[in-house]
């Protein structure tokens, strides 16, 4: 190889080293912080994950053993409740996204702010809410963090399901309009069912975005030491539970933490994984 | 024949009735996203009326939060705020920029795929996560290896030096930034693949055919024709930063004073709120800590209204293309 002598060319060649060589320490760090996470996630969350951890609730201060039972209860409650409430709505605004957002000014404001509300502080929802309701009921409450999950889910389903939505060929719509159908039949039962799974996409990755959500829970649904399923009374938590017990100079409660984080993570990764795999869905044929 | 005719308009007129009523319930649940912002920036402003009644403008500049003698500013939050979003993004944009880099061009492509979902998967872990790692398992390391070398390097030098001083607890501002870092580097380097990707081919493979080296593509056809979308990427990214609040809360060190140095604690706004909003109990704390959240909400609406005007430019030139 007589260009390797060229100082030029060996310039370039060294250049193209460090910079590839950058590149693959980039990638290799950012492997490593997810492994070292996961890592210390499984080490700490298996030493204290157990059979009670199902079926005890919170202990108090102090108090030897305990679980997470009237966490885990609550927390589903909760993202059940939000995400009962953000699938329709998001669903819908999405179809309007799709539908009209073409022709005017709303829709498109709409979509911008749905952009910027997908990255919003999830802190200052929980304010929102707090003005809202809390302040008005004076106590906090399970119907409380459901509304603030319920904002924070409302963006990711509106932005998946326009997103999906706009995959469908012109000519399936086409066809359908040619048959004189109405516009809502096509958009329903053509045009949203041609998507449906990337639509569940949308929805399973709002659950898991949702289900890990601390800041908004903080002064909304606040915490609750003992079992209620009461919605209307201040709700027991996961990630709430963790925030509090990792904070406290106990070390059952600490445990108990790292295990209610293990369990969370995980089912949000799980959440994640099963969305990209059993829903993956490319634009329709 | 005519009451065939008749027929059809009745359906065409039920069919319009249907449409309309489809229009509208359509759009009433998409107004719902723009009343939820006009409803946050209105609750924030009422709740926040009476400390800036109280305060003025020089809330934002007084450098004091006193709980017991009420008397609140918000430098200090919004100095911890930018301090550690700031260096999040100095660490993060590079490494990100490297990941993109890797994913688009120097990975074989069997790999893409999974490495791609490792890296989303690190955006998928929640915050909560990052500020339990980083306490209890990134900050003992830090603070027993990293910043004593820290401090007798760049220490030593006669400018930076006293940003590195101070008892290397292991908590502070550089460690906020840096768990930050860690968070937003999945967000910012996803968004740069994405954007590396809608290079024209025939771009790429005319620097090739002109004997350009990979680096040398990537450096002279891949980021001049990306570059605003690489900045609404890391737009993108301090956006985030700016408002994370529960893996700031945990290792920032809440302290109420005004940092000296990297390595002292401080606190971010969304930290402030986090930690003192729901025991707040005097009227003025209360509407002080609404305060601090229109500060937030401001300042992360218009880093991620640029981001997304960068990126929406960059969408009309893949349309052109």
């Amino acid at each position: 190889m007589i260009q390797t002598k060229n100082p030029v060319y060996r310039k370039r060649l060294f250049f193209h080293r460090v910079g590839m060589a950058l590149s693959v320490g980039a990638m290799s760090l950012g492997l490593i912080a997810l492994m070292w996470i996961l890592a210390t996630l499984l080490i700490n969350g298996f030493e204290s994950l157990s059979f009670l951890m199902f079926t005890a609730d919170t202990p108090a201060p102090g108090s030897d053993g305990g679980g997470l039972r009237n966490a885990i209860v609550g927390s589903l409650m909760m993202v059940g409740l939000s995400t009962a409430v953000s699938t329709p709505v998001g669903i819908l605004a999405g179809i309007y996204l799709a539908e009209y957002g073409e022709e005017n000014k709303i829709a498109q404001v709409t979509r911008f702010v749905t952009d910027i509300m997908l990255s919003a502080p999830s802190i200052v929802i929980g304010l929102f809410v707090y003005a809202l309701y809390v302040a008005n009921a004076h106590h906090f409450s399970g119907y409380a963090g459901s509304l603030a999950l319920s904002l924070i889910a409302i963006p990711v389903v509106v932005r998946t399901t326009d997103n999906m939505l706009k995959l469908v060929p012109n000519s399936l719509l086409e066809a359908a309009y040619a048959l004189g159908a109405p516009r809502w039949k096509v958009s329903m039962m053509v045009r949203l069912r041609a998507v449906k799974a990337g639509v569940m996409t949308g929805v399973l990755l709002a659950v898991a975005r949702v289900s890990g959500e601390t800041a908004p829970l903080l002064f909304t649904a606040l915490n609750n030491q003992f079992f209620s399923a009461d919605m209307n009374q201040p709700l027991a938590n996961l990630p709430v539970v963790i925030y509090q017990f990792a904070m406290s100079p106990y070390d059952n409660w600490r445990a108990l933490a790292w295990g209610g984080a293990l369990i969370v993570t995980f089912s949000v990764l799980a959440l994640n994984i099963l969305s990209r795999t059993v829903f993956a869905q490319k634009a329709p044929k | 024949m005519s009451a065939s005719v008749a027929a059809m308009q009745s359906v065409v007129r039920k069919q319009r009735i249907q449409d309309w009523f489809f229009h509208k319930i359509t759009m009433v649940f998409a107004l719902t996203v723009l009343f939820v912002l006009v409803g946050i920036i209105i609750s924030l402003i009422n709740g926040a009326l009476p400390a800036l009644k109280e305060f003025g403008p020089g809330f934002i500049t007084t450098v004091e939060w006193d709980p017991v003698n009420d008397q609140f500013g918000a430098a200090i939050a919004i100095v911890g705020t930018l301090a550690s979003a700031g260096i999040a993004l100095l660490i993060a944009f590079p490494v990100s920029f490297g990941i993109a880099l890797f994913l688009t061009e120097v990975c074989p492509v069997w790999l893409r795929r999974p490495l791609g979902t490792a890296v989303e998967l690190l955006a998928g872990v929640p915050s909560i996560i990052y500020g339990m790692w980083g306490l209890f398992v990134f900050a003992p390391v830090f603070s027993e290896y990293v910043q004593p070398l820290l401090k007798s390097t760049l220490g030593a030098l006669p400018w930076i030096g006293a940003l590195f001083k101070g008892p290397t607890m292991g908590i502070g501002i550089l460690t906020a930034g840096l768990i930050l870092a860690v968070m937003i580097i999945p967000f910012i380097a996803s968004v740069m693949r994405d954007v590396f990707e809608i290079v024209p081919a025939v771009l790429k493979e005319s620097a090739y055919g002109l004997g350009c080296t990979r680096w040398e593509v990537v450096r002279k056809i891949v980021l001049p024709y990306t570059k605003t979308g690489v900045v609404g990427g890391v737009m993108l990214g301090l956006g985030r930063a700016l408002g994370e609040t529960m893996a700031v809360t945990f290792v920032i060190g809440n302290a109420a004073k005004l940092p000296n140095s990297l390595f002292s604690p401080g606190s971010s706004i969304a930290s402030t709120l986090a930690n003192e909003f729901a025991e707040a109990s005097s009227k003025l704390h209360v509407s002080s800590l609404f305060a601090l959240g229109l500060i937030l909400f401001i300042i992360t609406f218009i880093v991620l209204s640029g981001a997304k005007l960068m990126l929406m430019g960059l969408s009309r030139k893949e349309g052109v293309k």
